[in-house]
């Protein structure tokens, strides 16, 4: 029976691809391991392998199709003694479990799983007090958001630098710094060895004799080895030098939780660094925050944070097109306004909380969504402010609730709202586990919709 | 990028400790007694005021090491950088900080250089490109390597001096900057001040390799033993570590072999070794006596280096006046400095 060849997945989370380039033509004879097609990811160019023997039957999909869903044939390999009057034999795509069973990736060293498409932003139905009205917009993924950013700053001041693992000539673990070293060159887009703590101390030190630099972190989690640098070095040296020596710099990287990906890369820091006195800690949601805000850190004369979300980074959205956009750090932003309810978040848990907010609307619950975009400083007035005039407060993260930004979040509510309360202030986090790699326990792990919903509908008593 | 440079990094190490140093000009002996002695006084100082309780927490002193950063002093030239660890008095006087200035930080008083912020372990001077100062061990190797950086970035003909001891030699980080130094010829002097113990550890209970000129060696940075009780042997290698650097050479790694008089810290009952080991160097080796000798011996008068003395005690004693009467920082400090 002819074999069928499925768009494969070149990641765990990857959805669709463009399938770029056939390598084969029909009637042409297949080995195991032949590099039969090209298919182009939001990352990167890959080389797709065939697995099976026999002769290229029939191309299903051409070449240059784009947006091609995972597990789609492709293509059929007829076997020895089949015949193109065999091709109807083949089985119906449905019954296939998965693309790899039959065509895998010939780079397997796919180090970064892509983004997975998570629920796209909602609709803003606050309008961006930071964008004049009439603002031509351009539609980008939060991907080129980030890199545009840097790119723009780098323009700007020729101190600023980006330094990382494999940010120069591999364009970006994640594409973030894409063209980057074309345009800048290897002086100031530098490729590190894999040596965390290393390059984050020469970054520091760079930082305190005047550089700009942006460190990146292929994730978060590898910041742990780290972060002494970021706090006693980065965080700490101001005030330990009685405001003499400061140190301008970025660390920026994926955080929290991606796909699939276990333990040890989906923990969410949050918390941690929004603890410390000297940092500054940015988790922005939308695309047009995360230019605005990485344009305001890299020009922030304190370490800044950044929190990326790689789950985010291939979501499109809406940015302002202005020569110069930058969003203060430090201000919350009202994306949804309502009355019955306040949700906060920031970063992926707006996906969540902008969710909830639609499903509770069907209820007759107006929920005001207040996206933090900035932890520390915490714009403690516009939660206070909402709360004063909902009574009710929801914090949603995708981190773990003990010691964790909805904790401070429920805190300053009590200080500053309490006598506004009408309800305990609830919050909805990780669980209390380390992130499991199955994916039915990954889901419920992690916040979702429904929770928020819950949450919002047992502080209104409803 | 980097072409593997062994003959270089053997004949720097085929120096090692070969015959006496060139001399000093007379007027150099002069300044290094003063420097050194300037120290020697200052942390004699430091000392007495800890145990007045004046200074309160951890107190490092330097005593024994000073011909380290003064021979090293007179290697650089304006725009170097200096950091190091957390035994940072002596550094700080070497790169011409006030001695007010510091010891009214050890004090914790306003008039500190960090405004009493700091403390001993946390002192800098943009001014003079003292860099620190660092209480964790061996996170200064990274950030010298940053300045090192900062000055390939800029292109400026600046080195960055990036001191470490026998005990942060043990350290990760500093492989990890031992590694990018190398591979990007960053213009970096590691200086590992062996002084024989990590507070307590002596080298051999802590290091399989103990010759740490060799420990770039798996990088290709080339390094070399140097008698550092001998102001003019560390100044003669500094000048050869500096050459190397400014010529775009990458980093160069300087094993000081010195010895601290006191305890790792003032709280330290100094049980690892005898007293008679300690006599033993002071006896043979003092940097301060060799330089006096010399100058005794090229018939400089005794009255001549009294005199230094005197003004070198003048300003210590100036300083510990002023560092037990300087208010202490006004409590709105507290709140300063967090942010720029």
């Amino acid at each position: 029976m002819p074999i069928q060849v499925l768009m494969p997945a070149l990641s765990p989370t990857m959805e669709k691809g463009n399938l770029s380039k056939w390598l084969k033509k029909e009637g042409e004879t297949i080995k195991s391991g032949d590099v039969i097609a090209e298919i182009e990811t939001d990352k990167a160019t890959m080389e797709v392998e065939a697995t099976d023997e026999g002769t290229l039957g029939k191309i299903l999909i051409p070449e240059g199709t784009a947006d091609v869903a995972v597990n789609t044939p492709i293509a059929t390999i007829l076997a020895d003694g089949e015949s193109a009057a065999d091709l109807a034999k083949a089985p119906a795509p449905a019954q296939q479990q998965k693309a790899a069973e039959s065509a895998a990736p010939a780079a397997a060293k796919t180090e970064a799983p892509a983004p997975k498409a998570a629920p796209a932003p909602q609709a803003v139905a606050e309008p961006d007090p930071e964008v004049p009205a009439g603002t031509e917009m351009v539609t980008q993924t939060i991907r080129e958001a980030l890199r545009d950013a840097m790119a723009e700053e780098m323009r700007r001041d020729a101190d600023v630098f980006v330094m990382g693992e494999e940010v120069a000539e591999y364009q970006g673990a994640y594409k973030v710094t894409q063209g980057l070293l074309q345009e800048f060159g290897a002086k100031r887009v530098i490729d590190t060895p894999i040596t965390e703590h290393g390059f984050a101390g020469i970054g520091v030190g760079a930082a305190m004799s005047g550089l700009k630099p942006i460190v990146e972190f292929m994730t978060f989690n590898f910041a742990m080895q780290a972060i002494d640098q970021i706090i006693n070095s980065a965080a700490k040296t101001l005030y330990m030098s009685g405001g003499q020596m400061g140190c301008s710099i970025v660390f920026r990287g994926p955080n929290g939780a991606a796909s699939r990906v276990a333990a040890q890369h989906s923990q969410d820091y949050s918390s941690w660094y929004s603890n410390v006195p000297g940092l500054k800690v940015v988790a922005p949601f939308s695309a047009a925050d995360y230019k605005g805000l990485l344009k305001a850190a890299i020009r922030d004369p304190n370490p800044v944070i950044f929190l990326e979300n790689e789950m985010l980074y291939g979501h499109t959205g809406e940015v302002p097109k202005l020569d110069d956009f930058v969003i203060p750090i430090g201000k919350a932003r009202i994306v949804r306004s309502g009355s019955h309810v306040t949700i906060i978040s920031w970063s992926n848990g707006m996906s969540y909380a902008l969710k909830a907010a639609d499903e509770l609307a069907k209820d007759g619950i107006e929920a005001e969504v207040i996206d933090l975009r900035t932890l520390r400083p915490m714009d403690t007035e516009t939660i206070v402010n909402s709360v004063k005039k909902t009574g009710r407060a929801v914090t949603v993260e995708e981190g773990w609730a003990q010691s964790g930004v909805g904790a401070e979040i429920a805190a300053r509510i009590m200080e500053n709202a309490f006598d506004y309360l009408d309800a305990p202030v609830a919050r909805v986090s990780g669980k209390d586990v380390p992130m499991p790699y199955a994916a039915n326990l990954e889901k419920l792990a992690l916040p979702s919709a429904a929770e928020v919903v819950e949450a919002a509908k047992a502080v209104c008593y409803r | 990028m980097a072409a593997p440079k062994k003959a270089a990094a053997s004949t720097a190490q085929d120096k090692t400790d070969g015959g006496s140093p060139p001399e000093f000009t007379k007027e150099q002996e002069l300044k290094a007694l003063r420097d050194m002695l300037l120290i020697r006084r200052f942390e004699e100082k430091a000392g007495q005021l800890y145990g007045m309780g004046a200074i309160g927490g951890f107190c490092h002193l330097y005593i024994g090491q000073e011909a380290v950063v003064v021979g090293m002093q007179m290697a650089l030239k304006p725009g170097d950088q200096v950091i190091t660890g957390y035994r940072d008095h002596g550094h700080m006087l070497a790169t011409g900080m006030e001695a007010n200035g510091v010891m009214a930080e050890l004090t914790g008083r306003r008039g500190g250089y960090s405004k009493g912020k700091g403390g001993s372990m946390h002192m800098f001077s943009k001014e003079k490109h003292f860099y620190g100062g660092h209480g964790i061990v061996g996170a200064q190797v990274s950030l010298g390597t940053g300045l090192a950086f900062a000055n390939h970035y800029r292109d400026n003909d600046n080195v960055s001096v990036t001191y470490f001891g026998d005990g942060a030699a043990n350290q990760g980080q500093v492989y990890e900057s031992f590694n990018m130094a190398e591979l990007w010829k960053l213009p970096v002097i590691y200086v590992i001040e062996n002084n024989r113990y990590a507070m307590g550890t002596s080298v051999s209970r802590a290091s399989a390799q103990q010759d740490f000129s060799k420990r770039g060696a798996s990088f290709n940075i080339p390094g070399q033993q140097v008698d550092g009780m001998d102001v003019r042997a560390v100044k003669a290698a500094g000048d050869e570590a500096a050459a190397w650097c400014r010529a775009g050479k990458g980093p160069f790694i300087l094993e000081m072999q010195t010895y601290r008089y006191r305890g790792h810290s003032m709280s330290d009952p100094a049980k690892y070794r005898t007293r008679e080991e300690v006599e033993k160097v002071r006896h043979d080796q003092d940097p301060i006596e060799q330089v006096r000798n010399r100058l005794l011996a090229a018939k400089v008068s005794e009255q001549d280096l009294k005199a230094i003395d005197a003004e070198v005690r003048d300003i210590v004693n100036a300083s510990a006046d002023l560092a037990q009467h300087d208010p202490e920082p006004d409590a709105a400090e507290l709140w300063t400095d967090i942010y720029r």
